[in-house]
């Protein structure tokens, strides 16, 4: 009965992990832009490892095996964002264009190449943070 | 930390007590601690809140898994089917985090749930950039947004 769980739970998770990798091949083929293909790959590439790994865990039901599971899972959803928020931040201001369909675009023009600065936009109001300190 | 570091500690002498070395008694360990500094925690100024901040954590962590399975289940079905509708755009989202560990936390959640793409914080740390997939319904989505960086202040604060 137990093995025959396993055995299922293992298939599963590795069906749709293995799916939503190959989704996340499909949306960097189909998507029309850079920072589209990266909500492809980070998103749907790291649930996919993460689920493959726990297959691994669930198919051994070793404590070590788990462990070394865990611990690759929490890396990969630590460094995952990590890289796409690198990337995606240096190819918007490397000047990749966005697809002709972005309906909105609230950072053009925010950047200030010669000092490094990003504006926030709100300059020019108070900032609620700094009239109640004691609040929080 | 400090009150987790306890429950681990009552937890690990829970184990080594019992001398019963499995996961399920160091869980078991792990809530007889919780118990325990629950029933303290009016005495002791180092655990208060703890009690109360321990659900918040398994409410949180429920929540954040359905939004991943929900969107990854969206955007995968988006991705495959032959014409898509996406009104991808760049949303300037004001910031209710003030500390650095906040905005990671808080930028890291948005970049793991598909759909949104954390880009980059303003350097006066008040407006976070995100790259989005859904602006069809922009009130929605800043509400979205808002409510997430709400959860997740009340777990890290």
């Amino acid at each position: 009965m137990t093995e025959w769980l396993q055995l299922l739970l293992t298939t599963v998770l590795l069906i749709v992990g293995g799916g939503l990798m190959l989704i996340a091949a499909v949306g960097v083929v189909r998507l029309p832009d850079l920072l589209m293909r990266m909500h492809a790959t980070t998103k749907a590439g790291t649930l996919g490892a993460a689920l493959t790994v726990a297959a691994v865990a669930v198919h051994f039901a070793e404590a070590a095996v788990t462990a070394r599971a865990a611990a690759i899972i929490l890396f990969i959803v630590l460094t995952a964002p990590v890289a796409a928020h690198a990337i995606g931040r240096a190819s918007y201001f490397a000047g990749v264009t966005l697809w002709r369909g972005t309906a909105r675009d609230d950072l053009r023009g925010k950047y200030d190449a010669d000092s490094h600065t990003l504006a926030s936009g709100l300059e020019g109001e108070q900032d609620p943070d700094d009239q109640t300190p004691s609040a929080r | 930390m400090i009150p987790f570091a306890w429950n681990v500690i009552l937890a690990v002498l829970w184990v080594v007590l019992t001398a019963e070395l499995t996961v399920l008694n160091l869980v078991f360990g792990l809530v007889l601690g919780y118990l325990a500094l629950a029933i303290v925690q009016s005495q002791m100024p180092a655990l208060d809140g703890y009690a109360q901040w321990v659900p918040r954590l398994i409410r949180f962590l429920l929540f954040y898994l359905g939004e991943i399975a929900k969107s990854n289940a969206r955007v995968a079905y988006d991705v495959v089917r032959p014409q898509w509708d996406f009104h991808p755009g760049v949303v300037g989202v004001p910031l209710e985090a003030s500390s650095d560990g906040e905005i990671t936390v808080l930028a890291n959640l948005i970049t793991l749930t598909p759909g949104t793409l954390s880009l980059d914080v303003s350097t006066d740390r008040r407006v976070l950039y995100i790259h989005t997939m859904y602006i069809a319904d922009e009130a929605a989505f800043c509400a979205e947004i808002k409510e997430l960086e709400r959860r997740v202040l009340g777990v890290m604060r």
